[in-house]
């Protein structure tokens, strides 16, 4: 995977000089506070992380010792098996036939002409195998383990997505698979509890601190720790001790890999603008990286401001938090004066995490990336908007992207384009929106 | 020199073995815990583990994340924990008292004002769990510019590699964990601490304190034959949990059990 990044081509296209003030300015306001971007030509791709997990000041391994060595042959295995052609023919077979890679990038013409500016395309995340982008890692940190050989697997869950994505490549190799997940997650997702219990796995109710996503990230830790010679922990997402970031990062990059090309393909030329919700920040760091280095693609990722920004009651950390260190790496995080990790809001369960991955924390401060925030009320409004306008469905995680799209699009011209990721499809949500309309279904 | 320093040194003339209980800070309640240091060295310990709440305990077991709540219902922070430790130096002066935490709240307080505020209250020690040597160079610094001591772990996964970088960077004693697992888990295999003691000695002088599936005398002496120190947690934070809000059924509980391992060790 790295061998196909590393020889992307130029992006042969010029971008409105608006955009590329913007980023220029961001890159000279940011680039003296970080070591590793010596000018502005610098590349990005292949930059971060360096070999001790660092992604500028963010990253690295806060793990207890027992952890440690583990963590180190995770990366050497990860290390070998990525250039083990056996291996990358194997994830690209099961990435196409199982997955049914590559998603389209549609052209989502209607919604273009309801918000008057930009041309919109859709990566259509949601078109996988069960339903969202999760599936692209852990069929990847699966293949892994089968060639560790290990039998167990365990994995932490939010709204149940990379649950259900854990589970359905743990049955497909018949390995054991434990997910844990908040008690209270557990009550506003049940089909997904379900979907993960029909596929054979154990869901372990987490029922301590907030009863959400970092709690049950904490959970699977103490399995791990407890467990460590035969079970392998998939990571949901770009948090975590290193090579966590990274290794979720290069399986979920195929997403950016197929939308260059797509795009070039469909319009001749590179989007002028990215959008991806951000929780962890997964789907969105495989749309970002590979274009990092199209200096002339404007990015924005989308935080959750679920009752807004200033009421307190969100997931922004990038947007309205601060560095700090939690679940293995030095991040932004939703934090009290004190340093306790305090409890988040968002309408969507898989957004509701108090921390972000580092690569986000770097892309925010070397102002390669913009970071947005938007609230419930919107990205509902966005989730009724797609559904009757194109027809699509999108999770309330996806909405957040939608939302950002249009405000910026009616901002731009109508031979610009934007990519949004729709990293996934909304019925797991239909009893979330159907209860806050106060419909039973 | 450093009271930690001090206290083996001074066990090793009487041929004894250190005893280190730990509590969480502020559980069951803040006005517990610097009456219970005080009956816990009375009962026979020769340090304190004091325990900083935080909200993610990682690398605790159900007994001690609990504790932690209790602690965080009423808002025990850092600067609460080291006020605790002021208070309990007005009495005693030489009982060594070591920190031990997760990084965040050290982060978020700074180091170099946490080093200062944490010699100023008379802390000897900080062990924060998530923080291996790979990323402590800083604050061991700062500890040190304090004359504090970073304790760091060491677990039945570490290879010799990694036991030499953690015994350089450490000072006051290293902290063996007995067993694959988090606080208050599973039975520890005597035969395999010893072992590994034995690794561990060859690349250091420091004393070497185990902890981790110690529950009661038996289990402690039969570590203490092995180890410089026996680490007792879980089996005092479950007497705090059973008996909360009483707080001197507390202190003789805990005193109770710590005595009984005292004399078995």
């Amino acid at each position: 995977m790295r061998r196909v990044l590393l020889t992307q081509r130029k992006n042969e296209h010029a971008v409105p000089l608006r955009f590329q003030h913007r980023i220029l300015d961001g890159l000279r306001r940011k680039v003296s506070n970080v070591s590793q971007l010596k000018n502005k030509d610098d590349k990005l791709i292949g930059q971060v992380p360096d070999n001790r997990g660092h992604f500028g000041i963010y990253g690295g391994k806060f793990v207890a010792e027992t952890l440690m060595v583990p963590l180190q042959e995770l990366q050497d295995a990860y290390d070998k098996y990525l250039d083990d052609p056996d291996f990358i023919a194997e994830l690209d077979a099961d990435l196409q036939n199982y997955v049914g890679r590559p998603s389209p990038l549609y052209l989502a013409e209607g919604w273009t002409r309801h918000l008057g500016g930009a041309q919109i395309y859709l990566k259509r995340e949601d078109l996988n195998h069960t339903g969202a982008h999760k599936v692209n890692n852990t069929i990847g940190q699966a293949l892994l383990a089968k060639r560790l050989g290990k039998t167990r697997i365990i994995a932490e869950t939010g709204a149940g997505q990379h649950g259900v994505a854990t589970a359905t490549v743990a049955a497909r190799l018949g390995l054991k698979c434990v997910i844990y997940m908040g008690a209270v997650d557990i009550a506003r997702q049940a089909i997904n509890v379900y979907r993960m219990k029909l596929l054979g796995a154990e869901v372990v109710s987490v029922e301590s601190g907030s009863k959400t996503l970092k709690d049950a990230l904490n959970e699977a830790m103490r399995d791990w720790v407890s467990n460590i010679d035969n079970t392998f922990y998939i990571i949901g997402t770009v948090a975590g001790p290193h090579p966590y970031p990274a290794m979720v990062r290069d399986f979920q990059a195929i997403i950016g890999r197929e939308a260059r090309q797509q795009i070039q393909q469909q319009a001749g030329r590179f989007p002028d603008a990215l959008i991806a919700c951000v929780g962890g920040g997964s789907n969105a760091i495989g749309l970002f990286y590979p274009f990092l280095d199209d200096k002339d693609v404007a990015i924005y990722g989308v935080e959750a401001a679920g009752d807004g920004l200033d009421s307190g009651r969100h997931a922004a950390p990038l947007c309205a938090g601060r560095p700090g260190v939690l679940h293995g790496n030095r991040t932004y995080l939703m934090e009290d004066d004190d340093g306790q990790i305090i409890e988040t809001h968002s309408v969507s369960a898989g957004l509701d995490y108090p921390g972000v991955g580092p690569e986000h924390a770097w892309l925010k401060d070397i102002g390669r990336a913009e970071y947005v925030a938007i609230d419930d009320d919107e990205a509902l409004q966005a989730f009724h908007d797609l559904t009757r306008i194109e027809g699509i469905i999108p999770a309330l995680e996806s909405s957040h992207a939608l939302a950002y799209a249009t405000k910026l699009a009616p901002t731009m011209d109508k031979e610009q384009i934007i990519i949004v990721n729709l990293s996934g499809r909304g019925d797991k949500d239909i009893h979330t929106v159907a209860a806050l309309e106060g419909i039973e279904v | 020199m450093s009271r930690i320093k001090n206290c083996f040194d001074k066990l090793k003339t009487r041929n004894r073995k250190a005893l280190i209980p730990y509590v969480t800070a502020g559980d069951s309640d803040p006005t517990v815990t610097v009456p219970l240091m005080h009956a816990m060295v009375n009962a026979g310990a020769d340090i304190i583990e004091l325990g900083v709440p935080f909200s993610d305990p990682m690398a605790d077991g159900p007994v001690i994340q609990r504790a932690a709540e209790r602690a965080l219902e009423h808002h025990v922070s850092l600067r609460d924990v080291l006020t605790m430790v002021t208070e309990f130096r007005q009495q005693d002066s030489h009982t060594p008292v070591v920190l031990m935490g997760y990084l965040n709240p050290v982060e978020v307080m700074g180091y170099t004002v946490f080093a200062e505020a944490a010699a100023q209250a008379g802390v000897d020690g900080v062990l924060t769990v998530d923080l291996p040597p790979e990323e402590a160079e800083t604050l061991v610094a700062t500890l040190r510019s304090q004359q504090l001591d970073p304790i760091f772990l060491l677990a039945p996964t570490s290879d010799d590699e990694r036991i030499k970088l953690i015994c350089e960077a450490a000072s006051g004693y290293v902290y063996y964990v007995a067993i694959k697992g988090v606080t208050g888990a599973g039975n520890l295999d005597v035969q395999a601490v010893a072992d590994k003691l034995e690794q561990i000695r060859k690349h250091t002088d420091l004393p070497v304190g185990v902890g981790f599936g110690i529950k009661d005398a038996e289990s402690a002496a039969a570590v203490a034959a092995v180890a410089d120190a026996v680490v007792v947690g879980s089996a005092l934070v479950q007497k705090v949990e059973q008996a909360a809000g009483q707080h001197d059924r507390i202190n003789a509980e805990i005193a109770g059990l710590l005595m009984q391992m005292r004399a078995g060790i």
